[in-house]
């Protein structure tokens, strides 16, 4: 496994009052940091994904709490945060035929954004995302 | 191999004949001889003498559960006591325990219906019988006791509890066949295995296993955990105890109809059902003389096959018990058993094991289902779609297996309600 593969945190909540912020709360006892975060909603339940600095830790803080965790491999994209920057990556991978199952990106450092993507082929996405220049690594 | 080859396999012409004329003469018999039926049958309008047999079986009234409650103990009885050579009691979960009674014919008619049960699944007098089930008012250790030891068989009566001894005693006098409920037969080869003993390295071959519902799942978790056949048996002890078994076909358990006459109804409007079809198990005993039963609400739900059975015999047989009539709930009409959903649940490996059934009624008067259970913490989810088709696919298997559309919800785990003894998996919010 490259350096490049980010873990994912997946975690299967109700749309209930409390269920997010119980995810939350675990995880802000063992001052664990989130860096990326997305709710993907349908109705009655949700999916949260997220990258958090000790992911070890917070897969089985969540597991032992009762959740249904998942760790996926996803990966990272650093862009400026100006207009466009997603197209690019989009394009680039389209070309060669991989498909993005799901997206989502938050800015740091002021003027950065991180894209988390997940793509069909991890592997093959990486290699054109490093020619490109913009596939994050892990420091 | 068989008990008593012609009576086991008495063609159905012969075999309806004679059940025909023990009809006749035991709507006779209780008529005379019990205060509780005479009166019973008078109130339905039936005089033994125009009964026609078969054919009047409908009109005749049903017998159940409350009926034994209200007469104790002994008020069904149609023979005096002098006559009773034992009793046997079991425990109401609510209210007073329900007494039943055996004269010595009874006795004999008990033990042989088993006895043909033993030996259509394979046992001899070359084996060694242990009986797990408990011996006492309970019926199961007693019942199995006498057939076996009628068979030949060598009996070892350990009863229920004291696990390392029992297994013990299996090593040193090489049991062969074992006969327990399906629960303490998974408890004692998780002991066995715990304590380093392999049952398939034992003598043991086979296991009849009963007094509760099992299902086909667990057959196949102890064959395959343990090595040996396992069998299922039938019989309550209202009708004696345990009576019918499944033959080595393992396709349905044979009811010995020269003894007991069967038939299938809906529970909620009495009715007999249609071939094939799930209904409540009512059972009319032909030949018992202490307590005698008329169409007895068993309130187990099962089906019916009256096709010979490969093994030869005639009798029919009824099918692996589905649930309890008490616990049936109908949707847009259609009779479902919570006990179906939750074989359908445990072969999803996605999801865990319990579930609630929620009922609803649209404006337009049609009922919805939806069936809530717990994501398993080993499910594998990142996508939205990994949860829509995991629903889609529930709900499919249900739909073929009720006959009914249900909605599935999957909820976190941990979070549908918990019960100690019986669970309340139902909540009908219908307003009817
Ligand atoms: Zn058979």
């Amino acid at each position: 496994m490259g350096e490049w593969v980010i873990k994912q945190l997946s975690v299967f909540v109700e749309n209930k009052p409390g269920r997010l912020a119980a995810v939350t709360k675990i995880l802000y006892d063992k001052k664990i940091n989130i860096r990326a975060f997305t709710i993907a909603e349908a109705g009655d339940f949700g999916i949260i994904r997220m990258v958090v600095d000790r992911t070890e830790e917070a897969y089985s803080s969540l597991k032992n709490a009762g959740f249904t965790v998942t760790l996926t491999r996803v990966l990272g994209v650093e862009v400026a945060d100006e207009p466009g920057g997603l197209y690019k990556i989009a394009k680039a991978l389209g070309e060669e035929g991989i498909n993005i199952e799901y997206v989502y990106a938050f800015t740091y450092g002021g003027d950065k954004a991180l894209i988390i993507l997940r793509v069909d082929d991890i592997e093959k996405a990486a290699e054109i995302l490093e020619k490109e220049g913009v596939l994050y690594k892990n420091s | 191999m068989f008990w008593d080859p012609r009576i086991e396999r008495m063609p159905e012409k012969e075999l309806e004949e004679y059940q025909e004329r023990k009809l006749k003469a035991l709507i006779f018999r209780v008529y005379n001889h019990s205060p509780f039926y005479r009166k019973r049958l008078k109130e339905a309008g039936i005089n033994p003498w125009d009964f026609s047999g078969l054919r009047d079986l409908t009109k005749l009234p049903f017998t159940k559960k409350q009926d034994l409650r209200d007469t104790y103990p002994t008020g069904m009885f149609s023979v005096p006591i002098s006559q009773v050579v034992r009793f046997h009691a079991s425990s109401g979960t609510t209210g007073k325990p329900t007494v039943v009674g055996y004269t010595a014919n009874d006795i004999d008619m008990w033990v042989e219906c088993l006895c043909r049960g033993l030996v259509s699944c394979g046992v001899s007098r070359e084996d060694v019988v242990q009986i797990s089930y408990g011996y006492g008012l309970f019926t199961g250790g007693l019942g199995f006791h006498y057939a076996a030891e009628k068979v030949g068989a060598t009996v070892l009566p350990t009863s229920a509890g004291n696990t390392a001894r029992q297994i013990e005693l299996m090593k040193d006098l090489k049991t062969t066949v074992i006969a327990c409920t399906p629960s303490y037969m998974l408890y004692l080869s998780e002991y066995a295995y715990k304590t380093g003993v392999d049952l398939k390295e034992t003598n043991l071959k086979r296991g009849i296993f009963g007094a509760e519902p099992w299902s086909e799942e667990t057959r196949k978790r102890i064959e395959e955990k343990t090595g040996i056949d396992a069998y299922d048996v039938y019989g309550t002890s209202e009708l004696s105890g345990p009576l019918f078994t499944e033959c080595t076909e393992k396709c349905g358990i044979h009811i010995w109809a020269d003894h007991f006459l069967v038939e299938i109804i809906d529970p909620k409007t009495g009715e007999q059902v249609g071939e094939g079809e799930k209904g409540e198990l009512v059972v009319t005993t032909l030949s018992k003389e202490a307590l005698p039963l008329i169409r007895w609400r068993t309130g187990d739900i099962t089906i019916l096959e009256n096709e010979k059975c490969a093994c030869g015999r005639t009798h029919p047989r009824i099918m692996r018990i589905l649930g309890r009539a008490d616990d049936m709930i109908i949707v847009r009409g259609v009779n479902v058993f919570p006990s179906q959903i939750e074989h359908v649940l445990m072969q999803i490996p996605e999801v865990g094991e319990h579930y609630l059934i929620i009922l609803d009624r649209e404006e337009n008067g049609l009922d919805v289902m939806t069936i809530q259970v717990e994501l398993s913490e080993k499910a594998e989810i990142d996508k939205v779609s990994d949860i829509l088709e995991l629903e889609k696919r529930i709900a499919e298997k249900l739909k073929s297996v009720l006959n009914v559309t249900a909605k599935v919800e999957v909820v976190n785990p941990g979070t549908l309600q918990r019960f100690e003894g019986k669970a309340k998996r139902v909540i009908d919010r219908r307003k009817i």
